[in-house]
């Protein structure tokens, strides 16, 4: 029997996944697929709470609706930040660009 | 009920194997086309959860349009695999401290907290439900994820194009 707990516990660990890709990586599109990992955890954690916990609500299902378009806006604007980057500064390896640090 | 949990065990391994990859992948083309079985993974998870119309778009958006573009920025920034270059910083020890304690506060906190479940019952057909919530009680989120669209969209556009 499948449960709410066995969803929650795939959720988690692909969420641990995305933040170890954000922590470690260098560049800069990587980290942005772990941001995607990220995401999708809370999706699965909102549609299964949709199902197991409040059945007779929609909001979960609405929610990760949202979620989606939000990420997909976000890989947008990330990826263009990137080119962008990558133009004015040749790299996009995240700790090469430290123009601001002192 | 057996069926349910060999499906969503091998879902689950597919989703956490190619995750693995994503994550661990010195070649980030190899990588990017990772991602296209983890998120294919987390749509069966969803068709599990009978959310259907969640998964549809699950597969148009992400393992379709942001795959693609991840790929394409690859290819306009890189110009191919980044074999050649160090793709890990110096936190990977750090990290990967950081993930595993993340990991068991998160499934403890999944496995001891006791779920109510509230009264009601899941529509048998959840796309129509999803289309009555969208154009009656979130109608407000709805618009706002709209003009967000369009600000990103716009952003987007106006970040990336080369300046004359």
């Amino acid at each position: 029997m499948i449960t709410l707990t066995h969803y929650l516990v795939l959720s988690a660990l692909i969420f641990v996944l995305g933040l170890f890709a954000v922590l470690t990586r260098r560049n800069g599109v990587a980290i942005l697929m772990g941001i995607e990992l990220m995401l999708n955890a809370a999706n699965i954690n909102l549609v299964a709470f949709n199902k197991f916990v409040a059945p007779g609500a929609m909001q979960g299902q609405v929610f990760a609706l949202i979620v989606i378009t939000l990420a997909a806006c976000e890989a947008a604007v990330g990826l263009a930040l990137v080119l962008a980057a990558y133009r004015g500064l040749e790299t996009i390896y995240l700790d090469e660009i430290n123009l601001m640090k002192w | 009920m057996i069926g349910e949990a060999i499906a969503f065990y091998m879902l689950a391994a597919i989703t956490l194997l190619s995750g693995v990859v994503v994550v661990s992948s010195p070649n980030i083309v190899h990588s990017a086309v990772a991602l296209v079985p983890a998120f294919l993974g987390v749509t069966g998870i969803y068709i599990l959860l009978n959310a259907e119309f969640v998964a549809g778009v699950q597969v148009l958006i992400y393992a379709g349009a942001i795959t693609v573009l991840i790929l394409f920025v690859i290819m306009l920034t890189e110009g191919g695999t980044g074999l050649r270059l160090q793709q890990r910083n110096e936190q990977g020890t750090i990290g990967a401290v950081v993930a595993a304690a993340v990991a068991a506060l998160l499934i403890a906190g999944a496995t001891r907290t006791v779920w109510t479940p509230q009264p009601g019952t899941l529509a048998t057909y959840t796309p129509g439900a999803i289309g009555q919530s969208f154009l009656g009680t979130n109608l407000l989120a709805f618009e706002g994820t709209s003009v967000v669209l369009l600000v990103s969209l716009i952003g987007a556009i106006i970040i990336a194009r080369k300046e004359d």
